[in-house]
């Protein structure tokens, strides 16, 4: 369990995973796809969790430790929210190497910059402020249904979940919809392919900066009514001046990159789980006032988003000798699954009343686009049901999942009649 | 007679109480929670005041009994 004194570069572990509680690798295909039942024996066995594998990291599997390590910001920093660190391509351009200095704030943001950084964004995603996205999304979930309905079959992963967050996030930043697809592959490139292949993600994050650099040049010519030109105008604490451009670039590229994959996860595991059990499709449509609780209960089983925090100074958790520059994984998720906290808690209980779930994170970094997130979970279900009320996995065997950092279903095919 | 507080040192809007308790709660512009009506609660909203709190994912909701 001891580490180096000196960070180490990553290493890369092909052997199979042998002992969780000590070498857990969280890209094992087989976790990938079913991470229950290891977080079911290390919250028992070893409620923090080590490894070496792509570095060294921590993971807490107890709701109570989650809790207590997330909302310790002092000790351990969001400066790197990824578990496989990556360096700036060497060949970089400088000006676009300026222009994206600024990280992507707040999320790898700490106190005090987090502070003022977060509180430009909440009011844009506030639920009063997502409402307005509310109409267009419905009709973005209706003309999808509408393209396929008469198949019989369709994705519910890449045909429907996969096109719906791109395109509302395109719509809330001004950027043509067209691109949806491309800026999806590119988001994919960094936060899912190149969770553990570096070059991959550099190059992706280069490709998300540019588009995202050209967009702001263009919003500085002629602003309109989007998240661009309002994060070009604001100003922080009655400062003269507007916020530089590299935090606004930084932050674009934020909303750009957790807005989609993160989103489109949960409402794939929704998809895959109503596809599973008619008697909630059923209660669904029965009780439509359930939809508010059913997201929370799909939100906790189903908590897509595991974020790292890097321990700023050598400290002890629960007994655990943590170093300088270690990682901690948020394993949310997990916490979500613990029975100490949540009744039942592998069981989806869409009406259930207690449910204090941080699928979307709790402290200082709660998720700013968890309003969005409901938003198009609730209409993407509430639309899907209204036309199709009946469906099922076409073939179960042949579902996909990625995971990691951020789970879902990447190929879920499903049929009706 | 039943009282309801939101600490804001501890509120991070996750709006899970205004969702669950509308009457009892109202959002600023940050999505912050405050209590309305300096948190009293009628007594046909103390079961809604009690799921805000146990709801609540930062423990930030407490509840206040006198006679």
């Amino acid at each position: 369990m001891t580490t180096e004194q000196v960070p180490q570069p990553p290493k890369t572990i092909t052997e199979p995973v042998q002992d969780w509680t000590k070498d857990y690798d969280i890209f094992d295909q087989g976790y990938i796809k079913d991470p229950f039942p290891v977080w079911d024996s290390l919250r028992e066995e070893c409620p923090v969790a080590h490894t070496e594998r792509w570095g060294s990291s921590w993971m807490p599997t107890r709701y109570e430790d989650l809790f207590n390590i997330a909302r310790d910001f002092t000790n351990y920093s969001s400066r790197n929210v990824l578990v496989v660190s990556g360096e700036p391509p060497p060949d970089l351009d400088p000006d676009l190497e300026r222009a994206a200095s600024a990280g992507a704030p707040p999320i790898t943001a700490d106190p005090p910059i987090h502070t003022w950084s977060r509180a430009l964004l909440l009011p844009v995603f506030s639920i009063k402020a997502v409402a307005a996205y509310e109409d267009e999304t419905r009709e973005l979930c209706a003309s999808l249904i509408d393209g396929f309905l008469a198949n019989g079959r369709a994705d519910a992963a890449a045909d429907y979940a996969q096109q719906i967050p791109p395109r509302v996030i395109a719509s809330m930043l001004g950027i043509p919809q067209e691109r949806a697809n491309e800026f999806t592959e590119w988001v994919r490139g960094f936060l899912e392919y190149g969770l553990t292949n570096v070059d991959m993600r550099s190059g992706s994050a280069m490709q998300i900066f540019t588009f995202l650099h050209e967009q702001i040049q263009l919003r500085k010519a002629n602003r309109g009514d989007d998240l661009i030109s309002y994060l070009l105008d604001a100003k922080v604490d009655g400062a003269p001046d507007p916020i530089p451009e590299p935090h606004v670039l930084g932050t674009c590229f934020l909303i750009l990159v957790a807005g989609i994959d993160t989103t489109w996860s949960s409402i794939g595991s929704a998809m895959w789980h109503l596809a599973q059990n008619p008697q909630d499709r059923r209660r669904l449509i029965e009780e439509p006032e359930l939809i508010t609780s059913a997201v929370e209960e799909l939100l906790r089983a189903y908590s897509p988003v595991t974020m790292a925090r890097e321990v700023t100074a050598d400290v002890e958790y629960g007994g655990c000798p943590m170093k300088e520059n270690d990682k901690v994984l948020m394993n949310f998720p997990a916490g979500n699954r613990d029975p100490r906290r949540f009744e039942n808690p592998d069981k989806v209980i869409i009406d259930r009343k207690i449910n204090p779930h941080i699928a979307f994170g709790v402290g200082i970094h709660r998720c700013a686009g968890s309003n969005l997130a409901r938003m198009e979970m609730r209409i993407a279900i509430q639309e899907w049901l209204k036309r199709i009320p009946d469906f099922q996995l076409a073939d179960p065997s042949a579902v996909t999942w990625a995971g990691g950092q951020v789970r879902g279903p990447r190929k879920c095919a499903v049929t009706w009649s | 007679m039943m009282r309801i507080r939101v600490d804001s040192e501890k509120c991070q809007g996750h709006n899970r109480c205004f969702v669950v308790a509308g009457e009892l709660f109202t959002l600023d512009d940050y999505g912050y929670a405050h209590e309305v009506e300096d948190g009293v609660v009628p007594p046909e909203l103390e079961e809604k005041a009690r799921l805000a709190v146990t709801n609540c994912p930062e423990r930030a909701i407490f509840i206040e009994e006198d006679d």
